[in-house]
């Protein structure tokens, strides 16, 4: 039996101290220790972004972190997005594009758009795809979420972003993820 | 995943003693991004994991000492990316950076680690062999300096000595500016893993330097000291003998699941194309 190792660290502007094995990751601890669910468990490999949370501000599949690392630094999963129970306009833009399907990634898609709109205010389709590659939504519902960032962003784009396909046809647009390079 | 302990001492004399006293069964942990897989597949089993990001000695930092550029260990794929000297003087080597992973990844994946890993398919090898990079490794011998060609032996294997960690990836800041560029060729586009990847530097002198990985046991460098690659002069059949010389190396694996040899070799030629013509152009565009 390996002895536990007593890591103190902010999680969502809360300092919390907490004994883990050096083999459970930040996911493990944020789940099943702090009961932080929101951050999901998924791929367990890093493919996936299910479990994406920001450490010390920079997006990280929390399930590739190993609890003890995290000593002394700074976590923001989902829960922690949201202050005074007003929703960020990334979360009220993933509302308002119908962006969740079944939802399980949409925690990890919209901890990613943060970062993406934190580091880049403004950023064309290009730059969400590329932000966003490390989020797999297995519902496939990638224009509503890329809709959803660009609604989000203060890109000229936001409005054009709110066009019915009747002007800008979803359906004939290549998927981007799926088309040769 | 399986028990192990952890530590994570701040000073590199005390990781080299953990490294040193416990043999393979420690393992060094920098962005974790393949060790932490392979802990909990089971293929790798140390008894302790010693996270090098607490050590004072190996830093995050880029700096220029004299004719050479320093990356310390720590640097992650994201620093580099967003580093302008990298950007401008090594565009090969941010261009490759960029391309690893996700965003999440990058953010935690370091440049040491991935040169360590030694994944044929390294993404970030081909340019530092354009740039003819040093790795800078300590062990309980003391540092020393590996030109990165004498690095990589075959997958997941180097010329690391037991208990050696790697403190900085040093380049020789190049006196006029070379035209280089990265290329890959991956089954999708966002994250995954390239089936081909290649960097290209051409030189003022007219020196080409051609590295490619993921088309064998470890990435090849080759050069052209004749000149004749880059020289818009020379017909294009001595052009392509040139580069069929040049990309000679290539074994794929047979066996991969990415792709077959037989597509790789094709695209292999495809991109070392291409990215002789964007070096080349890169180069005049910077020409005084």
């Amino acid at each position: 039996m390996i002895a536990p190792v007593t890591i103190s660290f902010r999680v969502n502007a809360r300092d919390r101290s907490v004994a883990v094995a050096p083999n459970q990751t930040l996911l493990d601890v944020l789940r099943d220790e702090l009961g932080l669910t929101g951050t999901k468990e998924c791929c367990l490999v890093g493919e996936c972004g299910a479990c994406t949370v920001l450490l010390d501000g920079r997006t990280v599949d929390s399930c590739l972190v190993l609890a003890a690392e995290v000593d002394g630094r700074e976590v923001t999963t989902v829960e922690g997005l949201a202050a005074d129970g007003q929703l960020t306009a990334v979360q009220q833009a993933f509302l308002d594009t119908g962006a969740a399907q079944c939802g399980f990634c949409i925690p990890g898609q919209v901890v990613s758009a943060h970062a993406l709109l934190a580091a880049s205010p403004s950023p064309d389709r290009e730059e969400i795809e590329e932000g966003l590659a490390g989020n797999l939504c297995r519902c496939a519902g990638y224009e509503q979420i890329i809709e959803a960032v660009l609604l989000a962003s203060s890109a000229p784009q936001r409005e054009a972003s709110r066009v019915t396909p009747a002007t800008d046809d979803v359906a004939a647009r290549p998927d981007a993820r799926m088309a040769p390079q | 995943m399986r028990a192990f302990a952890y530590a994570s001492p701040t000073r590199l004399a005390d990781a080299l003693a953990v490294l040193a006293e416990r043999g393979p069964d420690a393992r060094p942990l920098a962005g974790g991004t393949d060790l932490i897989v392979r802990l909990r597949d089971g293929t790798v089993r140390p008894s302790i994991v010693v996270d090098v990001k607490r050590i004072a000695e190996l830093d995050a930092s880029i700096v220029e000492d004299g004719d050479r550029l320093v990356i310390g260990a720590r640097t992650t794929m994201t620093d580099l990316m967003a580093d302008a000297r990298i950007r401008s003087r090594f565009a090969a080597l941010a261009e490759a950076a960029a391309v690893v992973g996700s965003v999440q990844i990058r953010n935690r994946a370091t440049l040491a680690g991935n040169l360590c890993n030694a994944s044929p398919a390294a993404d970030t090898a081909p340019a530092l062999l354009v740039y003819d990079a040093t790795v800078v490794a300590e062990g309980a011998g003391g540092p020393r300096r590996i030109p990165i060609d004498s690095f990589f032996v075959r997958s997941g294997v180097t010329t690391l000595e037991p208990g050696e960690l790697v403190t900085a990836i040093e380049l020789p800041l190049p006196r006029r500016r070379n035209g280089s560029v990265h290329v890959r060729r991956t089954r999708r586009r966002g994250h995954d893993l390239a089936s081909v990847t290649l960097a290209c530097a051409i030189g003022p002198d007219g020196v080409t330097r051609l590295a490619y990985g993921s088309v064998g046991p470890r990435p090849v460098l080759a050069v052209d000291p004749s000149g004749a690659l880059a020289d818009p002069s020379a017909s294009a059949g001595d052009r392509e003998r040139v580069l069929d010389q040049l990309l000679a190396a290539a074994e794929p694996s047979p066996t991969s699941m990415r792709a077959s040899p037989e597509y790789r070799l094709a695209m292999l030629r495809v991109l070392g194309r291409r990215a002789l013509e964007t070096a080349r152009a890169r180069l005049e565009a910077d020409a005084p």
